[in-house]
């Protein structure tokens, strides 16, 4: 059963007035937005790899793709404490915000790096 | 084993019995090589002047040659201390003594000069070794010299202080603060007197000399005795020269009467007492060490020729006499070096057959051969069979005026063997069934046989011979030992057989089942009735209920039998009955060592698969794949429009933002180290200096930047 046109253009119309609504956030929230899907897209790709060649060292494996999903994670929660119309954080600084994002993606990566084998 | 230890004390025991039997060699030329070895001297020359006298008296008493460039070196070493003003009355001592027996060039002048300083010594001498050295020197001087004076004034006053020195046991101390005394102390001190009596200048108190003669009697009570009859002495004490024990002591005290003999008349020492420390000397054999060569060989060239008595050594060459290639008996009688004695006669007196106490005498006077120096028995006495017996002969002296002069040492009791072929009669091997012979084989012993026999338990085997020795005479053991049958394996059996050989026959069988499992019967006998029964029905549970072909083996033997064999004599096929529950296993049988340290079956390892890895190129791939989303990162924060511009641009804050982004680079650049070699203690105290830098580092730049993004928003 095919879509029927209306579908179509109802999809193309929503997909239009997102990317317009995407284009008016601030350009750092979209470096945060890159970032997010530049960390699961390598994720992604590591799952691959390991559905390829097996799951032989799985420790390594783990540390890759925890990884990547903690430094998305981690981003995120960057991307909610700056945002501004995010009434929660108003008081804080983002500095502050970044600090902490750069302290628990060191801290990750140290433990990232201990698991890596 | 601990049971042939036993065994062998029982022997000692027995051999004990025989008291003084014993044989002793003279001198020979196993002590000329032991000499020769022993006394080596390093790089041409002899480490002190004591040793070397040492070596060179051996050497001329054993006729050994001595090579002119150690001479050269010991004359250049003697003529040295002879010359040194710092020499003591003891390196004078012996570098004189080497002196006589090298003959080195002195001149009268050095003599004369050592002469009147030993003549000083001895006027100031207080100990014993003060005495024995200056006096020593002097009676030296006196021997290669015959112009200079050495001719000692105060003769009886230098003896009384000697004698002061002397114990009531016949013991000589060395000086009167140590209260110490030695045998070894009391022949110095004889041979001391004796030099004093030589070199008085006028006549010395008789009393003090028959004093001294009842001392010498008094140490010579004082003697030990060993119960092959040799004598020695005993100190307790180590003595000045550090030398402790009997070969020393005893060695001192003969130098010490030998030369107090040659100086007086008179002296009253029991010959038995000269030959029993002659055989002691003797009995030694060949010493290991060069001191107790020295004294072996010193001691019995004094006692060779000594004023007292001559000790005579009857020695045998062979204690073995064979039957049956008719050996004669042969005794030969020497002085302790070997020299020839003085003519005398040999007589068997008794014949002793091993076990009696008792012989008839028998006064029978051997045959002399004056070109070998042999005294020979051509015919044993009657009823000299195979076995052990002790021969005891007597030495007759023929000119009566030797009897003083030597020691022959009474009746002297000497082992021998007298062996022979002994013959197997009437050899029968048979099966018995109840009292009723089944079957019946003569065997022709020692020659080969084999038998083919079979039993069941209810049967008997009966194994029978008579054993008779050359004369004819049933060949009697003296006992049977039943504690062989704990021999368990065929070697040490051999063993404890070799242990009592020399006393005891033994006449065994032997069963042996194809699994290896061994079982040894002693056959007992009667006479000269050798038979053994086996009974099976009583035997079964010895034999471990094991059916089968069993090897049977005989062996007869003795010391004195020279035929003695082991026999395998055939085998036996024995059906017993199964065994039931609970019965003990056969012993296992011994590995034969070469399977049991030879090589030992491979062991294949089954390691652990390892994991299949992907091909390399697989893996590259991705890794390229894995840095594309990286890639296109940086891409879209182009195309986003990232710029620099809040960067700070004043000094200060510029230089903590770019070491803030230094040090978010080096933490990164500590994990990839981290992960390349470090461990993780290293890292974490790198990461603890670099995070503290960071923190404040970090703290600077980003306050600096939002109090900037605040001015803004107020302006």
């Amino acid at each position: 059963m095919g879509k029927s046109p209306a579908t179509k253009d109802d999809a193309r119309a929503l997909f239009q007035s997102l990317r317009s609504a995407y284009s008016a956030t601030p350009t750092n929230l979209k470096i945060i937005d890159l970032y997010v899907v530049f960390a699961v897209f390598t994720a992604l790709i590591q799952v691959v790899y390991l559905a390829i060649v097996g799951s032989f060292p799985f420790n390594s494996f783990l540390s890759g793709v925890l990884s990547c999903v903690g430094t998305a994670v981690l981003a995120v929660c960057l991307r909610i404490q700056v945002n501004k119309e995010n009434k929660e954080f108003k008081d804080l600084p983002p500095e502050r915000a970044f600090a902490d994002f750069v302290l628990c993606n060191l801290v990750l990566h140290l433990v990232i790096m201990n698991f890596l084998g | 084993m601990t049971r042939s230890v036993g065994i062998i004390v029982v022997l000692l025991a027995v051999a004990s019995i025989y008291e003084a039997v014993a044989l002793f060699h003279p001198i020979s030329e196993s002590h000329r090589s032991a000499a020769l070895e022993l006394f080596s001297a390093v790089d041409g020359s002899f480490s002190s002047l004591e040793e070397a006298y040492e070596a060179l008296r051996t050497f001329e008493v054993l006729g050994i040659e001595q090579k002119p460039d150690i001479k050269d070196h010991t004359c250049n070493s003697v003529v040295d201390t002879l010359s040194s003003k710092s020499s003591n009355s003891r390196d004078l001592y012996h570098a004189l003594r080497v002196n006589g027996l090298l003959k080195c060039k002195t001149s009268k002048e050095a003599l004369t000069g050592i002469t009147s300083r030993l003549k000083d010594a001895v006027k100031a001498a207080t100990s014993l070794l003060d005495y024995y050295h200056s006096i020593g020197g002097l009676l030296l001087i006196k021997d290669q010299s015959s112009e200079v004076d050495v001719l000692l004034e105060n003769a009886d006053g230098i003896l009384r202080s000697i004698k002061a020195l002397g114990q009531s046991d016949g013991r000589w101390r060395y000086s009167s603060n140590n209260p110490e005394s030695s045998t070894y102390a009391a022949g110095l001190a004889f041979e001391t007197i004796s030099g004093v009596i030589s070199l008085a200048a006028s006549a010395i108190d008789e009393n003090l000399i028959g004093t001294l003669k009842k001392d010498i009697a008094k140490l010579f009570d004082s003697i030990e005795k060993y119960d092959d009859g040799s004598y020695y002495f005993d100190d307790k004490h180590i003595d000045a020269s550090g030398h402790q024990g009997l070969l020393s002591a005893t060695a001192a005290v003969v130098r010490g009467l030998t030369t107090f003999a040659s100086t007086t008349d008179g002296l009253n020492i029991p010959e038995d007492k000269i030959l029993g420390v002659a055989r002691f000397f003797l009995g030694i054999g060949v010493p290991g060490n060069s001191k107790d060569l020295y004294y072996q060989i010193d001691s019995l060239s004094h006692l060779e020729n000594n004023r007292v008595s001559v000790p005579l050594i009857l020695s045998l060459p062979a204690t073995v006499l064979s039957l049956t290639s008719k050996d004669v008996l042969k005794v030969k009688v020497n002085t302790v070096l070997g020299s020839v004695a003085p003519p005398l006669s040999v007589k068997l007196m008794q014949v002793f057959s091993s076990g009696s106490k008792d012989a008839s005498v028998l006064k029978q006077e051997l045959h002399f051969d004056p070109k070998e120096a042999i005294h020979t028995l051509n015919d044993l006495p009657e009823g000299v069979d195979i076995g052990e017996y002790v021969f005891a002969f007597e030495i007759v002296l023929s000119d009566p005026e030797h009897k003083r002069k030597f020691a022959t040492g009474g009746r002297i009791k000497v082992p021998v063997h007298v062996t022979g072929v002994v013959k197997v009669d009437d050899a029968k091997v048979a099966v018995l069934e109840g009292d009723i012979v089944e079957s019946e084989k003569k065997l022709d012993l020692p020659r080969k046989t084999d038998l083919a026999l079979s039993a069941n338990h209810l049967q008997k085997l009966h194994l029978s011979f008579l054993l008779t020795t050359p004369f004819g005479k049933p060949f009697k053991p003296h006992q049977v030992f039943h504690q062989l049958l704990d021999c368990l394996d065929f070697i040490s059996l051999y063993v404890c057989l070799t242990y009592l050989s020399s006393v005891y026959l033994q006449a065994l069988l032997k069963l042996r089942h194809e699994s290896g499992v061994e079982h040894i019967f002693v056959v007992e006998n009667s006479g000269r009735h050798f038979e053994i029964t086996l009974d099976f029905l009583g035997l079964v549970e010895k034999f471990y209920y094991l059916s089968g072909q069993y090897d049977i083996e005989l062996t007869v033997g003795d010391a004195v039998m020279e035929n003695s064999f082991l026999q395998p004599l055939g085998s036996i096929d024995l059906d017993l009955p199964k065994a039931p529950e609970k019965t003990a296993q056969p012993p296992p049988q011994a590995v034969n060592p070469y399977l049991r340290y030879g090589p030992k079956a491979e062991i294949a390892h089954i390691f652990r698969v390892p994991e299949k890895r992907p091909p390399q190129e697989v893996s590259f791939a991705f890794l390229g794949l894995v840095l594309v989303p990286f890639l296109a990162f940086l891409v879209g924060l182009l195309r986003l429009g990232v710029n620099f511009k809040n960067f700070p641009t004043s000094a200060i804050p510029a230089t903590f933002a770019i070491l803030f982004h230094g040090g978010i680079a080096a933490v990164l650049v500590l994990y990839a180290l981290f992960w390349l070699k470090l461990d993780l203690f290293t890292t974490l105290k790198s990461l603890g200096i670099i995070g503290i830098f960071l923190m404040f580092v970090g703290h600077r730049t980003l306050s600096h930047l939002a109090s900037t993004s605040a001015k803004l928003k107020s302006a």
